[in-house]
């Protein structure tokens, strides 16, 4: 029991991982119509502009704190993933608006490509590391429930927690700030947010800086506990099963979405995993995403798909 | 002048229904392939067979099983390279396990598994839509790909799912030489095409098209979508099969399941985005591109830094090779939507007047 408990835990930690990139796609997604798929490269790129910055800064300025020199480091990779988005929507999708689905992922994979170049050529590509002053020991729960009680990773749960309170301040933005209601209008209806003087460009360039700092914060976090390398920017393979499950316009269907994941790929590897030979996590996941869509075509939250003739 | 249909008179049903309807396009197809199969290997090195124009020619037939189902079906798929490897290992197992099996029974029936396998994996499309599938269709590729790792039956127990074969035997014909193996790609892309453009041009083909135009009134006419779209993703998983085990025969002799990655996908995909959804031309303009772009990049690059001075080291060339690669995607697809056939079919639009404007 204590080691059934271990697993959900576990899955459900890696689970909240998972949707804090997922929530990338649903933000863009939803405001735009645009499948991001370079958000993996994104992920990969803040990472690296977090984990270099934060080793060149003490250097530059003669900070010894490492700190101060993370926040510095913050701040410089928040403005990098600002002027990203600004260059995406200004050279790239301000020309493919109205283009179907289909191409509109193909670009977003031809950004991809060219983030992953650039990334690499000016923060290098070896593996670095970010060291935020995450605990890495272990710790013991509910040891007078269970004998030997829960062994839980201190550094899941503060990236758990963080990624719930991004969720937090995310719903807080999209509910009660006037830039949230109008990203709303937008994703409900472009002309008619059109029509009453909202500026899509405007609208677009924050969705994607939104999406830059979710990808920054899932970059720091994932990048602490992998290291920052280029297989950083596969886990939005990782995260697609999420998105899909949850409903690819639904914030709380990513957070849902990505426990429910989290979960079943846990627990898939622990209890099948050793009768058919191990590793089967990353096709687990989409085939309980696929079970899933069977029931419900549009995902757990999505928008209900009405067809007319 | 030389390119108007004026003055051609269709006078049956039979002339009027066929591949091409006007004699400048047959002829010119005519002489096209007359071209590829004499023509060409008289002029073109042993490098360029090697390194372009088999690539290019297998792919383009993957490319086309693509385009059937992405172009012609409407259905998104991003497990294109999983047929591949489905076809791949097939066609390597009947080999193996079957004494005396052809070799191009083999690539043949690992295409019909690949069919069969497309099947399966194609079934949630008949729930599950648009981007949605697109998703979806990544379960067959991780599945695929973890199945030829770590299932050692498929790969006859090697390690890391890497197998090789012996060269082809085609009725006493073997298949080792660049320029042999040139002339059995060509020779079977050549079928494929234009048993593609023939089931396009039938009935199957209009349903295909009636269901991606929009599947509701399709249904509301008669058409069965289950049946079309699960008929389509067999033909295109076929014709993928068919690709996939010729580039593990033909054109690595050995190979892992690395070569038919999700990586693999994307670069399909592209090809029939960049060349032009629902154009059987497109596949071959999007292999094309994709094949020769990077080869392009690769030898153009160290010669651009040299011209400057500057001493290029082989990751820079990799890295600004993808920088290069990606922009150019978003620039195509910016400038051109719906790929190089539609340029291609405006330029013969602007052919037929030629040289009279009106």
């Amino acid at each position: 029991m204590a080691f059934f408990l271990e697993t959900l835990l576990g899955g459900l930690m890696s689970g909240m991982l998972y949707s804090l990139v997922a929530l990338g796609f649903v933000l863009i997604f939803k405001a735009s119509g645009v499948f991001n798929f370079a958000q993996g490269a994104m992920v990969l790129f803040a990472a690296l502009a977090m984990a270099r910055f934060s080793e060149w800064i003490p250097g530059w300025l003669g900070i010894e704190s490492l700190f101060v020199a993370n926040v510095l480091a913050f701040a410089v990779a928040v403005v990098i993933m600002f002027v990203v988005a600004w260059l995406i929507e200004r050279l790239a999708l301000r020309h493919l608006v109205n283009q179907e689905g289909a191409t509109l992922l193909m670009a977003t994979l031809g950004i991809a490509y060219v983030l992953d170049g650039i990334g690499q050529t000016i923060f290098g590509s070896a593996i670095y590391k970010i060291d935020v002053g995450m605990p890495k020991e272990p710790v013991m729960m509910l040891e007078s429930v269970f004998e030997g009680g829960i062994l839980i990773n201190k550094e899941d749960f503060i990236a758990a927690l963080i990624a719930a309170l991004l969720v937090i301040s995310l719903s807080i933005f999209f509910q009660k700030t006037a830039t949230g209601r109008a990203l709303r209008a937008v994703a409900d209806d472009h002309q008619a947010a059109q029509s009453i003087g909202i500026p899509l460009d405007r609208i677009w360039v924050i969705v994607w800086c939104v999406a830059g700092i979710t990808a920054l914060v899932a970059g720091i976090i994932w990048g602490s506990k992998l290291g920052v390398q280029f297989s950083l920017s596969t886990i939005a393979l990782r995260a697609l099963p999420v998105v899909i499950l949850g409903g690819l316009t639904s914030v709380p269907g990513a957070i849902i979405g990505g426990l429910i994941i989290g979960v079943g790929e846990k627990l898939s590897e622990v209890y099948l995993g050793p009768f058919v030979g191990g590793g089967i996590e990353i096709w687990f996941a989409y085939m309980l995403a696929l079970v899933f869509l069977l029931f419900r075509p549009q995902g757990l939250f999505g928008e209900k798909i009405i067809d007319r003739v | 002048m030389f390119y108007r249909e004026n003055g051609q008179f269709k006078t049956t049903y039979k002339a009027d229904q066929q591949a091409f309807v006007i004699p400048q396009d047959r002829w010119a197809i005519v002489a096209l392939v007359a071209f590829a199969f004499l023509g060409v290997p008289l002029l073109v090195d042993e490098y360029m067979f090697r390194a372009i124009l088999v690539p290019f020619l297998i792919l383009s037939l993957a490319a086309l099983g693509v385009n059937i189902l992405v172009g012609y079906c409407g259905q998104i798929t991003l497990g294109a390279g999983a047929s591949m490897a489905v076809g791949a290992y097939a066609a390597y197992n009947f080999m193996i396990r079957v004494d005396g099996m052809p070799a191009l029974a083999a690539i043949l029936l690992g295409g019909l598994m690949a069919a069969l396998a497309g099947i399966v994996f194609g079934a949630p499309s008949l729930r599950v839509r648009g981007l949605y599938l697109a998703v979806a269709t990544l379960a067959a590729q991780f599945f695929w790909d973890w199945a030829f790792l770590r299932i050692k039956w498929f790969t006859n127990n090697s390690s890391s799912g890497s197998v090789s074969v012996a060269d082809i035997n085609l009725f006493g014909w073997t298949i080792n030489s660049p320029t042999d193996k040139y002339l059995f790609c060509l020779g079977v892309l050549v079928a494929f095409s234009v048993m593609a453009k023939n089931l396009l041009r039938g009935n199957m083909g209009r349903q295909w098209m009636a269901i991606r135009d929009m599947d509701v009134a399709a249904t509301v006419i008669g058409i069965r979508p289950m049946y079309a779209k699960l008929t389509a993703f067999a033909v295109s998983s076929f014709y993928l099969g068919v690709a996939g085990a010729l580039w593990g025969f033909v054109n690595l002799g050995s190979w892992e399941p690395a070569a038919f990655s999700i990586d693999r996908s994307f670069q399909l995909l592209f090809m029939v985005i960049i060349g032009g959804l629902g154009a059987i031309s497109g596949s071959f303009f999007g292999a094309a591109f994709i094949v020769i772009l990077p080869i392009f990049l690769n030898q153009m690059l160290p010669l651009v830094g040299s011209l400057f001075g500057l001493e290029v080291s082989i990751a820079l060339v990799s890295h600004v090779e993808i920088i290069i690669f990606g922009t150019l995607i978003v620039f195509f697809l910016i400038v051109e939507p719906h790929g190089i056939a539609r340029l291609w079919a405006t330029g013969r639009e602007k052919l037929r007047l030629w040289p009279f404007p009106h």
